[in-house]
This record gives structure tokens, sequence and C-alpha cells, in this order.
């Protein structure tokens, strides 16, 4: 799916993402402007042994519907990929509500880097409280927003984390066997905009997991958490240990880790009451 | 009258009463795109709302998709494109605005797609009425922009814009004005016609390794505007060929009226050419030697034409870029010495009257090199 030699960053968790596309049959992947679109490569080269259509920032969800719109005119045979970043779901979000809403034949799947990373570490909605980036520099004053959540009631919506391969694959694949809208949001830990060492990506990735900072779910017929995120509730690590590793927290202090382990814990515990009803 | 207009209704095709709206709706139907996406904005919601009925009564086989935005409206015509599917969409005034990022996006991509612009004004303030500002925003973007005069003008300037977008690879939009024309009624002869089948330079599809719009660097995107822009600039003769085609051989780019041996020429879009004409007429009729130069195209810009004109030329803008109006400018870089009047910005009435005491300054030599009116 993706060509070495290309121009990702060491430790590159969107490349661990982009890998998992060969679970999908006749994709059309289409980018914003991103991490992914210099990750796919200067024109006339291509990273990505993929069609590829790079297309402007907010337009994204409705191309993918237009062009998933023509295919099925047309009878050609096609799984459309809108492929996006946070800052794109962001920027894009009343596009992305209204495919889902018209629940067009298109598989959203938002690499979530919690900030612009591709204009050098800007805050998103996706960045978590207190972490630093440019134009947060001293650190963000909201709460982080989860996209997937606030569209969990349209087609097949569902978390994955590069740190959990096989899940992400399997979620990859169940998405783009089914029709209509279907949204993947994968939680991509990154180097140098998070500042941790290239070689800590995966284990980041599986710290925001085991400390309840990324939760697991998939929303089918029904709302399921992940059994990976279940025993992590059980057994859960310290947020201590996931944000010490990161840069972007520095200076945090101890009531503002505690504040952000409570608001972790308390969003896994609403998803368990939601898991109920939905 | 009806009756009579009906007896009329054969030779090729039918003639009804439509709006320039309907008009177009109507020759959408006969292009029979696979996707259409709009947005709803005054005074284009009527073409959609029209296009909407034929689909939904089956007339028309078309995927009818209802966006959330202008932006989305050209993204959706702009992907299914991509597919190879024949598209419409149709906007005005701020709609334009909203989408204008996609509108270059799609003229680079060299996609073929058609869109209704009925010219409004933009704001602020609040305007619902017509100038040619949202067009002009649109006129040096990379896109064939042709100009309608009336109802029948829109039915065939749109019918042709499908066979010539697909034969260009350039964007086609047909402009026409808010109300004036969009919402009067005329006789419109619905021709008969068969367009051919979709064709484009490229598609996009599954299993190609193939990457569109990836990042330039070095001269990829200047050869790529280079391109676009030349071929527009050189676009004139297929756009003819193809007209004349569907449209008879009379067709061009400009219509010239009364202009052989006139002194005195005005030059015109849209609208009001019509009173311009008639203006032209009565003044004819007291021997003063004046004529029309009516643009039906403002890009390619028929500059052929223009270069024929020997007399005083004037021309009547209704938008105002810096110091001149929308084309006053530009014709200038042809015709040095030619008058420019903005005139009637937002809808502003400016009657018959008003259009003949403003030709007659001009024949008196009294109009200054750029003056608005009012």
């Amino acid at each position: 799916m993706i060509l070495p030699g290309n121009a990702s960053c060491h430790g590159c968790p969107i490349t661990i993402a982009m890998k998992t596309l060969d679970e999908i049959e006749n994709p059309v992947v289409l980018m914003p402007a991103s991490c992914s679109t210099v990750i796919a490569g200067i024109h006339p080269n291509s990273a990505l042994k993929l069609t590829v259509v790079h297309v402007p920032f907010p337009s994204t969800p409705s191309v993918a519907a237009g062009m998933s719109r023509g295919y099925r005119k047309l009878g050609i045979k096609a799984n459309v990929i809108a492929w996006m970043g946070d800052g794109a779901a962001d920027i894009s979000f009343t596009a992305l509500k209204a495919i889902a809403e018209r629940n067009e034949d298109v598989m959203v799947v938002i690499v979530d880097n919690e900030a612009f990373m591709n204009t050098g570490n800007q805050s998103s909605s996706s960045t978590p409280k207190y972490a630093k980036t440019t134009t947060d520099p001293a650190g963000k004053r909201e709460n982080r927003r989860s996209v997937s959540l606030s569209l969990i009631n349209y087609g097949y919506v569902a978390t994955a984390s590069v740190g959990y391969v096989k899940d992400l694959r399997r979620k990859m694949r169940k998405a783009g066997e089914k029709d209509g809208f279907r949204l993947l949001h994968v939680h991509c830990p990154c180097p140098p905009g998070w500042k941790f060492e290239a070689g800590l990506t995966v284990e980041i990735a599986r710290l925001a997991v085991q400390s309840l900072f990324w939760i697991l779910w998939e929303k089918d017929n029904k709302l399921r958490i992940s059994e990976i995120s279940k025993k992590a509730y059980e057994n859960r690590i310290p947020a201590e240990k996931y944000i010490k590793l990161q840069g972007r927290f520095k200076g945090i202090k101890r009531e503002e880790i505690e504040e952000l382990e409570k608001f972790a814990v308390e969003e896994f515990e609403r998803l368990l009451k939601l898991e109920e009803i939905l | 009258m009806q009756e009579r207009l009906q007896d009329e209704s054969y030779k090729s095709g039918k003639r009804v009463l439509l709006n320039g709206n309907q008009a177009v709706a109507e020759a959408v139907k006969i292009a029979e795109p696979d996707v259409i996406a709009a947005y709803p904005i005054t005074p284009q919601t009527p073409v959609v709302e029209k296009l909407a009925e034929f689909v939904a009564e089956g007339v028309l086989n078309s995927e009818f998709v209802n966006v959330e935005s202008e932006y989305s409206a050209l993204s959706v015509v702009y992907g299914a494109a991509l597919t190879g599917a024949r598209v419409f969409t149709a906007t005005s005034s701020h709609g334009l605005a909203y989408m204008y990022e996609m509108c270059w996006w799609v003229a680079g991509s060299r996609v073929p797609l058609v869109m209704a612009l009925p010219t409004r004004s933009i704001g602020a303030p609040w305007n619902i009425h017509s100038d040619h500002s949202d067009v002009m925003i649109l006129k040096d973007v990379g896109w064939i922009i042709s100009m309608a005069e009336n109802a029948q003008e829109c039915f065939d300037l749109t019918l042709i814009g499908f066979p010539i977008s697909e034969e260009l690879n350039i964007p086609y939009s047909v402009s026409y004005d808010a109300f004036m024309v969009s919402h009067t009624a005329e006789v419109v002869e619905v021709r008969d016609v068969e367009l051919p089948k979709r064709k484009q330079a490229y598609k996009i599809l599954p299993n190609s390794e193939f990457a569109l719009n990836a990042v330039t660097v070095n001269d990829a995107r200047h050869k790529a505007r280079k391109t676009l822009m030349k071929d527009l600039e050189n676009s004139r003769r297929k756009i003819e060929k193809i007209g004349r085609c569907f449209l008879g051989e009379d067709f061009s780019l400009a219509e010239k009226y009364r202009v052989e041996d006139a002194d005195y020429v005005i030059v015109t879009y849209g609208g009001w050419s019509g009173d311009f004409k008639d203006v032209v007429d009565e003044m004819r009729d007291e021997g003063v030697k004046i004529g029309l130069l009516k643009l039906r195209f403002l890009r390619p810009l028929p500059e052929e034409e223009l270069k024929e004109i020997s007399g005083d030329v004037l021309v009547v803008d209704r938008s105002a870029l810096y110091k001149f109006g929308g084309m006053g400018g530009e014709i200038k870089r042809i015709i040095p010495e030619a008058k420019n009047v903005i005139a009637a910005l937002g809808g502003y009435e400016i009657g018959y009257s008003e259009i003949k005491a403003l030709v007659r300054r001009f024949v008196s030599g009294k109009i200054g090199e750029v003056e608005w009116y009012p």
C-alpha cells in the first residue's frame, strides 16, 4: 500500500494506518491537505499504491460523496475513502455531518494526531487540554472533543488505534465491507508533534488506551466498547505514565493531570452508560 | 397569442412559455446529467426545483444530491465528474463566493462540468437583485463564461455548454440576470436535439495507482495553469463549431447588431442588451449611425469582433472593479479610447428612457472615461 522511502517522519503513526488500507477492495482514497498529502509524495511520483485524489481541505467529504454517486450511477465498483486528519474533520464538519445524514456510500477515516501537524502543530478541537501547541503555547484551555462520538448516530462508527493494529485491521475490513456512511476514527500519536521519541509511537498509543485517554469502541447496530478498553478500565494505568512521556505536556501541574484523568474516566463511564441504551 | 405560438411549434422542437431558470432546466434535461447537486439561493432556486421535479417524475434519470452548502454542491459534482459522470450545478452571488475555492480546483483539474449562474449582487448590504459582481469573480478563474440575454439564450447556451465543456475539458458557466431574465417568462423554442455522449480527458478509477493533483514543485503548476489559460484563449473555434452545430450557422461569440457602418458602438452583455438594441433602432431612425456589440461570451473574450469596431465605443458594465466596470478595463486594452459606464448595481431600475438618455450623452461626447450611473 505504501512504498518505502516515503516522506513521513520517523515513527509516523499515519503510515501504520495507511498499511491497513490493504483490507479494502477497490479503494479510491481522497486526501485533503494534511500530513498524508506529504507522505503520498510529490507529483509525478506517488508513495501510495492506490488511486489517490488530492482535494481542498473542507471539500473531502463532499467530493467523496460525488465520486461515490458517480460510480454508482455508472455501475463501477469502488470503495470511496475520505482519508483525513482531525484538522480536516474540523474544517469540513458541516459536510461530514451532511454526508452522514444522507448516508452517502463513503468510508471516512480520520487519522487523529490531535493537532494540525502538517503546518507544524497548531491546536485543533482534538487537542487535549493543557497540551502545548504553537497556537496554545501556554497549553490548550478546552477539553478535546471526539468527532466520532458526535457522529455516533450515523451508520457504522468505530474508533481504533495504531497501537492495536489487529483491532484496527478488523474494523477497517468490516467498514470496507459495509455500504453507506462509515467512520473510522484512528488515534495516531505523533512523535514530533507530541514530542516523544520516534521509537515510542506504538507504546504511547497503547498507553493512551490503557489510561482511558483513548477508548476503543464500535457502533454497528449496537454500541460496543472493545474488550481491550473494558480491561483497561478494570486495570487502569495512571494518567501520569501516559502524560509524562510527552513533551507537549511539559510543565503540567499535578492537579491538572488529575483533572485530565478524571475527564478520561468520566468519558469512559459515560460511554458505558451509552452502551446500555445505544 | 398562445394558440398562434403553439401553431408554430413544430419545425424543430416546440415553443413554450418559459422563464430563464426553466429554460436552463429544460436544456439540462436534454443533457441528462448523471449527477446534479445544488443548494438553494435566490434567484437560482427554481432551476434546481424544476430539475428535482423532473427526477421525481421519472423524466430525468439523474442522481440528485441535496447538499448542505454551495461549497459542497460544486465539490459533489466535481467528484462525480472525476468518475466519468456528466454533471450539473447552479448557484448565484454569495453561493458562488462560498464555492470559490472549488471553482479554482475544478478548473485546475480540467474537469468538464456545467454550472448555471443567474447573476446577483454580492453583499453587504443584502441585495437579491441583478448586477454582475458575482460572474466577475469567476471571470479570471479559468472557466468558459457565457452570458444569456433572454430565456432562449438561457436554453441555448446551457445546451451547448455540455459538449463545449466536454470537448475542451474546461468548466462552463451560463450566466443570466437575476429576475429580469431568470424569472421573466418568454417564448422559448425547446430544441429537439440529442447531445453526444459524455467525454473527458481522463477519469479516476479504482485500482489505477493514479494520484491526481498531488503536491507539485518546479514547473508543474506553472505548466498546468499556462495550458489551461492558453486553451481557454484558443477555445473560440471549437466553441463556435459546436454552437453552430446545435444552434445554427449564425451562432458566434458575440452578436453584431447594426455595427457595419456605425460611428458609435455600445458594447453590452446580459439582459439589458435588448433595451440597448431598441435604443439603437430608435436612434438609427433618427439618422445616427449607431450599433451594438453584444458579448455572448466573456471567456473567451470575443476579441476579433471588438477589434473590428471602428467607431467610438461605450462599454456598459453592471459591476465595479477598481476604477472600471467589470469588462471596461480589459476592453480598453483592445480599444484604448473606449468609454465605460458602471450602471445600475443591485437591481437599480434603469428604464428605457434613462438608457436612451445615457446613449445620447455618449453620442454627444459627454461621457468621460469612466462614469457611474447613477
